[in-house]
């Protein structure tokens, strides 16, 4: 892993957005307690209780519905929750824009990822925390600095590119994913959310981007990580949060659950079991109703495949086609 | 394209200045990529076409007429494309031009105020009306097309149902006596001769003369200050980031509220210099200036490469949109057409522009 040296052996960034240090790892940095949100009349999520720690990744995991976006805006500071408590590094907060949650380092980067196509890499990558020089009247963009900047820090994510000018819609799914990610990491966020990063990715441009969340959590970053898709998110989770409907089912550190236990819980294990026989009747040749069959088989066989690696650089290794 | 994964020698060569993999030919792609590029050919083309089918258009003195035209066309031009980048019209820019010339004029012709207490007045209302626009169309959520056109029949109303309730007139007139009124009139409508009798195509004994009108300058200086914000500067960047992806800018912290707001006003600013120029040059100052005008700027903003979807153009071109128009208005006088086609060729020169600045876009969001 030569690439991840590089990035632990940087030097400081020369700018950094968040005001609070990094906490040692295992420290908890953000804490909800039985946070809920309504919408008027609508309840989108109730009574949601989860650690997010220095240095380890909470999973989110749900399916369509489920209230994680709820979740992460009150996290990012989109959304202000309606019940509960809120806290960062222990104390109670109330986040009323997406700037304030910056300011402590709490950086979320979105499903559309949050660039602005037509604008070239290196402006995405600094946007809103331009580097400027001079004085008064004078002062300016230090365009080169950035330039600079901006195709080291990707270098070190292993996005290579020609040139940081060409407008970032020309870029890959996954390399503007990545992007996304060397951004909030090089801006010094201490807590990172991640929302469905691999949910419109291929499976070796999904590796990648999971080796990314590994190394930020390596760097001692507090990773949130937001999926429907619980064989991505249980080789990189230490925590998870399963929502359902609203609501929490339950914190699980990863030594108490084993992944099929997870694909489980998540699908609600009798509903999958009768949608995986209903499906092999239908449709006897569809890999949907191949894959549900296996996951079940396997869940029925035990905890024996619980065994799965850690380490989470195996899945992007492994997971090259 | 780039790869997600480059073997390790590659990663560990020392970055070079350039990538070896961009051409040597890349700054002419690059060049012909800028917005404004289009723009410049055409207006030197509509040059070229009417200075050797017309005698008067290429010589100085006739010369004079579409330069001082362009120029404060290209004021307004330039900051309405400001904002057409951010993601918003203003409709009422051009009747804001008319109430900024109606407020000094009357200030100074009927109440006899001193001309720069008057220009200050017309200054301070304007950016207040700038800031008005913006505040409603960011805290309302409705479009800025329909709140600027409510704000534009207002001032419409205003500039003569006003007018008429202080002077019982529907134009101003008669301010020449005002105080420091010479002062102001070096500023705003001054004009310098420049004599180009050298000029090969210079034929006919005293047409050499150039005037070169206040407002050229006032031009000069807000492309000049425009491109430098737009470029440069941190607001520039937001300015983009607002108008080509509004969400993902807030998502990054970038003050969408401000830049927004602080853009309208700019395109006030804007109307307030125009306002000024007009009022002096003129010495007069009707009801009705500037009405109809909005559009125009919008149709330089696009001919000069602005996306109506905003996030991209240039000041630029923005200007050289203004200078298109300028050229085009003058040489049909000069050409003894009948001006009133003058519309007719506005469409189609914004249908046209449209359609090649979309294809310019595609390129752009596509692979190089």
């Amino acid at each position: 892993m030569t690439q991840s040296e590089q990035v632990s052996k940087k030097e400081e960034p020369a700018v950094l957005q968040s005001g609070p240090a990094l906490p040692p790892p295992g420290t908890a940095i953000i804490e909800a307690r039985d946070i809920g949100k309504s919408y008027g009349s609508v309840i989108a999520l109730r009574e949601v209780t989860t650690t997010v720690n220095a240095g380890e990744v909470t999973c989110v995991l749900g399916d369509n519905g489920a209230g994680k976006s709820t979740f992460i805006k009150i996290l990012a500071g989109a959304h202000p929750h309606s019940d509960g408590e809120f806290l960062v590094d222990g104390e109670k907060r109330r986040f009323s824009s997406p700037r304030e949650a910056l300011a402590l380092g709490i950086a979320t980067v979105y499903q559309d990822l949050a660039v602005v196509p037509l604008m070239p890499v290196w402006r995405n990558f600094f946007l809103g925390s331009e580097i400027t020089k001079g004085w008064g009247p004078f002062r300016r963009l230090d365009i080169a600095k950035m330039k600079a900047i901006t195709k080291s820090e990707l270098a070190a994510m292993g996005i290579d590119l020609r040139d940081v000018e060409q407008p970032i819609g020309t870029l890959s799914g996954g390399e503007r994913q990545c992007v996304a990610i060397a951004r909030a990491v090089y801006f010094g966020a201490r807590v990172l959310i991640l929302d469905e990063p691999t949910a419109a990715l291929g499976v070796w441009q999904s590796g990648v981007v999971l080796k990314y969340v590994a190394k930020a959590r390596d760097r001692g970053l507090g990773v949130i990580f937001i999926s429907h898709n619980p064989h991505h998110a249980y080789p990189v989770g230490d925590r998870f949060m399963l929502l359902r409907r609203g609501r929490s089912m339950g914190n699980f550190p990863k030594a108490e659950m084993t992944l099929d236990e997870l694909i489980q819980m998540m699908a609600g294990g009798a509903e999958l079991e009768q949608l995986s026989h209903e499906l092999a009747r239908q449709l006897p040749d569809s890999e949907v109703a191949r894959e549900l069959e296996s996951d079940v088989a396997e869940s029925h066989a035990g905890s024996q495949t619980s065994e799965q690696s850690d380490e989470s650089s195996e899945v992007s290794e492994g997971s090259r086609p | 394209m780039s790869t997600t994964a480059p073997p390790v020698e590659e990663q560990q060569r020392p970055p070079a200045d350039r990538d070896e993999r961009v051409g040597e030919h890349a700054w002419l792609a690059a060049f012909l990529r800028r917005p404004e590029v289009g723009a410049a050919v055409a207006a030197l083309l509509i040059f070229l076409y009417f200075a050797f089918t017309t005698s008067a258009f290429a010589r100085p003195s006739g010369a004079s007429t579409w330069v001082f035209e362009s120029s404060s066309l290209a004021i307004m031009a330039v900051v309405v494309a400001m904002l057409m980048i951010g993601g918003e019209f203003d409709l009422s820019a051009g009747a804001m031009t008319g109430t900024t010339g109606l407020i000094t004029g009357v200030m100074m012709s009927h109440w006899h105020i001193n001309v720069w207490v008057s220009v200050l007045t017309s200054l301070v209302v304007a950016l207040c009306i700038g800031f008005l626009n913006g505040v409603l169309v960011m805290k309302t959520g409705v479009p800025s097309f329909i709140v600027t056109l409510a704000t534009f029949f207002v001032l419409r109303g205003v500039n003569l149902a006003g007018l008429k309730a202080i002077i019982n007139q529907v134009s101003v007139v008669d301010f020449q006596s005002a105080s420091g009124y010479s002062a102001g009139n070096k500023v705003f409508g001054s004009y310098i001769k420049v004599d180009l009798s050298w000029l090969p195509w210079v034929d006919v004994p005293g047409t050499g003369i150039l005037r070169v009108y206040a407002a050229t300058w006032w031009a000069i200086a807000v492309v000049l200050v425009a491109t430098w914000v737009l470029l440069r500067t941190r607001a520039g960047n937001w300015i983009f980031s607002a108008g080509g992806a509004q969400v993902s800018a807030r998502q990054v912290g970038v003050p969408v509220f401000r830049t927004k707001v602080g853009l309208f006003m700019t395109t006030a600013f804007g109307a307030w210099i125009v306002g000024m120029l007009t009022l002096f040059k003129t010495t007069t100052a009707q009801s009705t200036t500037g009405v109809g005008q909005e559009f125009v700027y919008i149709i330089c903003a696009v001919v000069g490469g602005c996306l109506l979807t905003g996030g991209y153009g240039s000041a630029v071109g923005a200007a050289f949109g203004a200078l298109i128009y300028g050229m085009v208005h003058q040489g049909i006088v000069y050409h003894g057409w009948d001006s009133d086609w003058l519309f007719s060729i506005l469409g189609a020169m914004l249908l046209g522009a449209v359609l090649v600045n979309n294809f310019v876009k595609s390129r752009a969001e596509r692979l190089r």
